[in-house]
């Protein structure tokens, strides 16, 4: 167990491109952070950093108190698993988990022991003799885990490790991995594009857009007081409204629509005004016209997309509210507006 | 029932069609066959007769009664110019400059690719083209610089002389290159994690992944090492370094003293030399398909 703090860590590669903005933030003891942010972000280059496959140009990484930047990975004290689980092929299960201890030197009755164990916590056991080629995709991810708790290593590296599993398996898997974290108490690093893995399984999360951390915060916070409005819109399914609007001695106007809200804000001018789909409510009362061109049907919920003064909108009701196409009125819960900077995107 | 009718005139009519494919199918597969199987065949039958009826007669069809006496004195007894040399030895000869030669193939090439594919070395690519285009350059045209240097070194009658300078590969090292560069990336990433280093990685992962590869390059290099006829002649001049191929010429040439050559022993040993060949693709074929089926990838 450790704490892992990156001071000043960038990236460029020999071409030149640059992966990672200079970049510090560390993550506490114990804790599940999640890296998310869109494909090529760098929030892979960022993790393979951390686990050594990846030389840091500029910076200083420590894991516990050692700082780590020109440490083999094998002496990091640090397990990977891969997208694609990297097995060994030829290797039955038992040898794929004891393969990092073996190499460590363990004494051969202490690696069956740790390997039962493991096999016996990730429910393996009767598996320990098959090759991963005779494994459904789950029990492959299990083997890679199960590669990475043997070692009883003190951080975690994931690398997008559900990505290649159905969506059923990978709720599954998604609360197993959390709940192994959890009794083991290992420091976490989990890379994912997926913004529903990173809501549900994070301690923390940092969003990554271009190389650069646009946030770093809890679940909760990112997803309410999202700093600027790439979090805004990649976090959250459906993403949240962003639409024009111009602010007026604390009064904000939706470009399009003449109807007036207060908002607490010094700035005058345009801005982005943002509000969740499921901070709006539907009612004829409200004040609002909202102009419903779809229905989608979520089950649980409906999402209702249309037009708020000739901008696309999108609102959540729940499957109780009845709705249909057409014009109809909203209101938009004043504490749930967001207002951002029109030009750099951060909130105001 | 109109479907049924359908049905049975179809199946009817198809065994008529697909007839005279099927016959002109085995009559070319049979005549290639012939075209294989006859001259080993006739080697065989011809070597069941004495020196004598051979030389008269020519290539005989039928069995005649000296086929174990041919094969005897063809494996044991001591021939050549000091009398020394029997099959046996010429047996173990070729065994060992096969094998030398094919295992040495597998190693120098599988190196020479895993430095290639996982090093960051500088010109990798040069390097690679460098030893592909040497494809083009086979024995024959390097045949004396080669030579000069063997016997400079003094390697002249050694097995060393005889397999090293043939055991660097192209052909080797670029099928293990491009099977290294299909082996996912992740999987030497996950061996430095786990504390491999290039060695074990090597050895423990690349080795055993390659498998199939080894066993198919082995076929090809072990037959052709076996063939080898101009390299032996030229480097080996005593009998003790003799291989099967170079000791069939051998027993024809004994043409001393108005003596008949010894055809007879000459095709006896000619078969010999056939069999381990043939052997070993059998044998490797048959793991071939194991390989495959129980493919891990």
């Amino acid at each position: 167990m450790a704490q892992v703090s990156l001071e000043g860590i960038r990236k460029v590669y020999p071409s030149g491109f640059k992966a990672v903005e200079t970049t510090s933030f560390t993550i506490q003891d114990g804790e599940f952070v999640v890296l998310v942010g869109p494909s090529g972000c760098g929030k892979s280059t960022l993790l393979r950093m951390i686990a050594g496959l990846e030389d840091i140009t500029e910076g200083t990484l420590k894991i516990g108190d050692r700082v780590v930047n020109n440490v083999d990975p094998a002496d990091r004290d640090i397990a990977m698993v891969f997208q694609n689980y990297a097995l060994y092929p030829h290797m039955t299960v038992r040898k794929n988990i004891g393969y990092g201890l073996k190499n460590r030197g363990t004494p051969a009755s202490e690696i069956a022991a740790k390997v039962e164990d493991a096999a016996k916590m990730l429910n393996l056991t009767e598996y320990l003799d098959r090759k991963p080629a005779q494994l459904s995709g789950g029990q492959r991810q299990r083997v890679a885990m199960g590669r990475a708790v043997v070692r009883d290593p003190a951080l975690f590296l994931f690398d997008e490790p559900l990505s290649n599993l159905d969506a059923k398996l990978r709720n599954q898997m998604r609360i197993e991995i959390k709940a192994l974290q959890r009794r083991l108490g290992t420091t976490a690093v989990y890379v994912t594009h997926d913004q529903v893995e990173a809501m549900t399984m994070a301690d923390r999360i940092i969003v990554l857009n271009a190389g650069r951390i646009e946030q770093i915060g809890t679940p909760s916070e990112i997803y309410h007081n999202p700093a600027s409005t790439f979090v805004a819109s990649f976090m959250g399914a459906p993403p949240m409204n962003l639409i024009e609007a111009q602010v007026d001695q604390g009064q904000v106007r939706i470009n399009g629509y003449d109807g007036i809200m207060t908002t607490p804000t010094s700035a005058n001018g345009p801005v982005t005004l943002g509000i969740r789909p499921e901070d709006i409510e539907l009612d004829g009362q409200g004040s609002v016209p909202f102009q419903v061109d779809i229905l989608e049907e979520l089950g649980a919920h409906r999402l209702l997309h249309g037009q708020l003064g000739g901008q696309p909108f999108t609102v959540l009701v729940s499957k109780d509210h009845a709705a249909q196409t057409g014009e109809t009125q909203i209101t938009l819960k004043p504490d749930a507006l967001r207002l951002f900077d029109v030009e750099t995107g951060k909130v105001i | 029932m109109a479907d049924t009718t359908l049905e049975t005139t179809e199946i009817a009519r198809r065994p008529r069609k697909i007839r005279w494919e099927t016959i002109g199918d085995h009559f070319v597969l049979i005549l290639g066959s012939l075209l294989m199987i006859l001259p080993p065949l006739l080697a065989l039958t011809t070597a069941s007769h004495d020196a004598v009826t051979i030389h008269r007669q020519g290539i005989q069809v039928g069995l005649g009664d000296d086929l174990g006496k041919n094969f005897h004195a063809a494996m044991f007894e001591k021939g050549g110019f000091t009398q020394t040399v029997d099959g046996t030895l010429m047996l173990m000869n070729s065994f060992i400059l096969g094998i030398g030669f094919a295992v040495g193939k597998i190693i120098i090439s599988m190196m020479a690719a895993y430095a290639i594919v996982y090093f960051r070395l500088r010109f990798a690519t040069l390097a690679f083209w460098v030893i592909f285009t040497t494809l083009l350059l086979p024995l024959e045209v390097r045949i004396l610089p080669s030579y000069e240097a063997i016997q400079k070194l003094g390697l002249t009658n050694t097995y060393t002389g005889l397999i090293v300078p043939l055991i660097a590969s192209a052909t080797g090292t670029f099928f293990f290159r491009q099977f290294f560069m299909s082996v996912p990336e992740e999987l030497a990433e996950a061996a430095r994690i786990d504390g491999a280093g290039p060695w074990k990685f090597f050895v423990d992962i690349l080795v055993p992944l390659s498998r199939t590869m080894i066993a198919a390059i082995f076929i090809i290099m072990f037959v052709f090492g076996w063939n080898q006829y101009l390299w032996p002649t030229l480097i080996t001049t005593d009998e003790s370094f003799f291989t099967l191929v170079r000791g069939i010429k051998q027993i024809v040439l004994t043409y001393t003293d108005s003596q008949i050559p010894e055809h007879g022993q000459a095709l006896a040993l000619a078969i010999v030399a056939m069999i381990p060949p043939v052997a070993i693709v059998i044998f490797f074929q048959n793991w071939f398909v194991k390989g495959l089926t129980e493919s891990d990838k």
